[in-house]
């Protein structure tokens, strides 16, 4: 995987793993393609992870049956220390439609699997928990991600059966549903607990109350409106979807965006991450009764949604990032606004988090609270904040600098205990380095220009593109077709990941301390569902 | 203790005073595109490049038929970018919301060049969005019907029928120092039972169809729908497909609709203070029913 050159790759891959390996291709010296001559991906998957300590990323299915005759799968595996992407490209056969799962050794990828077999119609064979994911059980047996399937069908309305939640027996037992509307405002989903007093044994989740059909809808409309589709994928990550939409395109028409626009994106990103840590320690600190650090953080985050517009024209940053670059260049009056809010903030930050630091009583209810262990965390693929309160040292920036990161030196938090209030430790300390990052892009010394236009994108290429959200890995991965438009758009958010991560720190405490588990590793469910 | 006493007085009241006075807004806020139809040579561009179809071309002969709908715009400002002839700007203004759907939608009919562009413009129907221009007074009287009225309180739940959160963060916005939405009585609560009004985001999916029925059935008469965002108006973005209704009034009958992608705080405020309103004539309606 750390071999240069394809030929190598290929000769390595072909002696240990014999003619299955059909061949090795790379466009981008940082995306090596493998295509393999049948659908069992479990030898080179077992190869990758035990000689070069390889992690799984993601797992997709296309539809390549109008041109190709077969669906394939995509395997997009990454290794620590290396800028490559290695994807392998596997046949799935169109007669028996099945493929063998990897979800019984690898449960970072139960979900990813399921949904394949919901929007494709294939089978993973050996999965531990076949049933539907991504489409609920009430939905007929229809595969809406196949090419004969148009995104307007009218389905009739929903006769299937409901979903049975797996029971829970034994004396004082019960099972507790709480979703999909939920007493808060956040989004929907469906949690069933299974306690024996306070203590949680079990924890079922039950998603895609959001989905809404985003992949399919990336296939229809032109590229410059899809933009404004990736920044709706997550509303709390509309940059950073936004700049990984961008970024794929950008480097299937291998286009050069100016420095400046690379690093307007960066700032950009990192104040999208700022503001919601600054939310998030709020909220966690308001579930375990601390409301006045509450009010300080959202009076916080208000300010900074402010500089967002100002930035921007949107609360949310949207409307910025374009394909080419970003659409709008600042002014002397909007870097000082930025340079002054962010002197504020700092300085109100760190008054937040003595606040915090200070307070026993909430230290105490966060301190062991919500444990995800380092081995159950390596083992789910958990990423992004929850995986680096866990030990899983991994962060997009660094390990495959986009944007401008590569010229500014930051620090990635790693703690190993795991609870709540480490989770809370990565989220301070990535504020303070989100703010050093955004200083020191300040001050670079740019040209003027921070756009390009773009140009008619030559059909099918294939790329992925990935950035370190606020939540974590974002994975994009397109084909493009003809006339601007794409052939395939799969988005990966990273709480796609990391639900898996929830159940298992839940496990043991009181229910009541399930809202500030949730909420410290707050997962996107329109990023989950899309 | 003292500490946390100190941060409270040595930051003070951070509450801003709006609709009583002006919301502070930044001068680069995108709010609503307006159109000198007039002055518009060509609406072609902006047709192209506007991702929700909010503005719309139909050619017949040497007419052209354009539509605008608030109801579809994500406030991206394209529009005013693609035309070259200025007749499109982005102004400020956000306060958008309205109880019929049919005020979010303008047409202007054109006699067309051969070129394609306008040559003259035959007729106009304009949206009435501001219905209740004078917000102040909104602000008064919501704060009245919702004193004498509802007992001093406005319990509101909302629901996510399948928004991207960008809606919910606005909402929860609503509920922050600044916004502090509780000055006027209203409160987000847990339960449908106890709520007088449902505020609905996302483009209605199938998955939460049935979510958002039973959460509207579970309440109470007399009760309000306002729908928040493109999404919640129209399906925004997202429209209509094999996942996704296509906005909360092909489930529900809706009384509010607040475009925006998503509406500022100001601007849902703006929107519920005109339910209330709503809430009210109702109540008066239907006093015989509950005495």
């Amino acid at each position: 995987m750390m071999t240069p050159s394809t030929s190598a790759i290929f000769e390595a891959l072909r002696q240990k793993l014999g003619p299955q390996v059909q061949s090795v291709r790379a466009d981008r010296e940082d995306e090596v393609y493998v295509l393999l001559g049948d659908a069992d991906v479990r030898p080179i998957t077992e190869h990758l992870r035990r000689e070069f300590g390889a992690r799984l990323a993601t797992v997709f299915a296309e539809d390549r049956r109008p041109v190709e005759g077969v669906f394939f799968n995509y395997y997009v595996f990454e290794q620590k220390g290396s800028a490559q992407y290695l994807i392998v490209q596997a046949p799935v056969r169109t007669d028996t439609l099945e493929f063998p799962s990897l979800s019984a050794e690898l449960p970072a990828v139960n979900w990813q699997e399921r949904e394949i077999q919901d929007w494709f119609g294939l089978k993973a064979v050996g999965h531990p928990n076949p049933r539907r994911v991504a489409l609920h059980d009430n939905w007929p047996d229809v595969y809406p991600l196949r090419k004969d399937f148009p995104l307007e069908t009218v389905l009739p309305p929903f006769e299937g059966e409901r979903h049975i939640y797996r029971p829970a027996f034994g004396e004082g037992v019960l099972q507790v549903p709480v979703g999909p509307v939920h007493a808060g405002i956040i989004e929907p989903g469906h949690f069933n607990f299974a306690v024996a007093g306070e203590p949680i044994l079990y924890l079922q989740l039950r998603m895609f109350y959001t989905h809404k059909g985003t992949e399919k809808l990336f296939e229809k409309i032109p590229l410059h409106k899809a933009v404004f589709l990736a920044e709706s994928i997550s509303g709390d990550s509309s940059f950073s979807h936004g700049t990984a939409f961008c970024q794929a395109i950008e480097r299937a028409a291998s286009m050069e965006v100016p420095l400046r626009g690379l690093v307007m994106r960066t700032i950009l990103l990192e104040l999208e991450r700022i503001c919601n840590h600054v939310a998030d320690i709020g909220a966690i600190a308001t579930d375990v009764g601390f409301v006045i650090a509450h009010a300080h953080a959202s009076r916080l985050k208000e300010t900074l949604v402010d500089l967002n517009e100002q930035m921007t024209g949107s609360r949310l940053l949207r409307g910025m990032v374009c394909i080419g670059g970003v659409r709008r260049g600042w002014d002397q009056a909007q870097l000082d606004t930025l340079r002054n809010t962010l002197d504020f903030f700092a300085a109100e930050f760190q008054e937040l988090i003595n606040l915090i630091d200070r307070s026993e009583s909430t230290r105490d209810r966060l301190e062991q609270t919500g444990v995800l262990r380092p081995d159950k965390a390596r083992d789910l693929g958990i990423v992004g904040v929850g995986g680096r309160a866990s030990g899983v040292d991994l962060d997009v920036r660094r390990d495959h600098p986009y944007a401008a990161y590569s010229r500014y030196s930051f620090r990635v938090p790693v703690y190993e205990v795991g609870d709540v209030w480490h989770r809370m430790q990565v989220r301070i300390d990535e504020v303070n380095e989100s703010i050093g990052i955004v200083r020191k892009a300040m001050t670079d010394d740019l040209q003027r220009e921070f756009r390009v236009p773009m140009p008619t994108i030559p059909p099918d290429r294939c790329t992925v593109s990935a950035v370190e959200g606020w939540r974590g890995e974002i994975i994009h991965w397109i084909r493009t077709g003809p006339d601007n438009h794409l052939e395939r758009c799969k988005i990966k958010d990273p709480s796609l990941n990391n639900w898996p991560a929830l159940v298992e720190a839940v496990q043991g405490n009181i229910i009541a301390d399930f809202p500030v588990i949730n909420k410290s590793f707050n997962l996107s469910y329109s990023g989950t569902d899309r | 203790m003292l500490k946390i006493l100190q941060k409270t007085i040595s930051t003070g009241i951070v509450t801003a005073n709006y609709p009583a006075e002006p919301a502070k807004i930044s001068d680069r806020y995108r709010g609503r595109p307006s159109f000198d139809f007039d002055k518009w040579k060509d609406a072609r561009p902006a047709a192209e490049v506007c991702p929700t179809g909010a503005i719309s071309l139909s050619d017949k002969g040497d007419s052209r038929k354009v539509t605008v709908d608030y109801g579809l715009c994500v406030f991206c400002g394209l529009c005013a970018e693609a035309s070259s002839d200025q007749a499109v700007r982005i102004t400020r203004e956000f306060e958008l919301a309205t109880p019929d759907r049919r005020n979010l939608v303008l047409t202007a009919e054109y006699t067309l060049n051969p070129d394609r562009t306008h040559r003259g413009l035959r007729k106009v129907d304009r949206a009435s969005v501001n219905v209740e221009t004078d917000v102040e007074s909104l602000g008064k009287k919501a704060r009245e019907t919702i004193q004498k009225v509802l007992g001093r309180s406005l319990a509101i739940r909302e629901v996510d029928a399948g928004s991207c959160n960008g809606c919910e963060l606005e909402i929860v916005a609503l509920n922050n120092p600044v916004h502090d939405i509780e000055r006027f009585g209203i409160q987000f609560v847990a339960s449908p039972r106890h709520a007088d009004m449902l505020l609905v985001t996302g483009p209605v999916t199938r998955n939460m169809e049935l979510a958002l029925l039973k959460t509207h059935r579970a309440m109470a008469e007399p009760k309000v729908v306002v729908a928040v965002g493109a999404c919640g108006i129209s399906g925004g973005i997202f429209g209509e497909n094999y996942a996704s209704l296509g906005g909360v009034d092909k489930v529900l009958p809706v009384d509010v609709y607040i475009p925006g992608c998503p509406p500022r705080p100001q601007a849902l405020l703006h929107g519920i203070l005109l339910a209330v309103g709503r809430l009210a004539e109702r109540l008066h309606n239907n006093r015989a029913d509950f005495f």
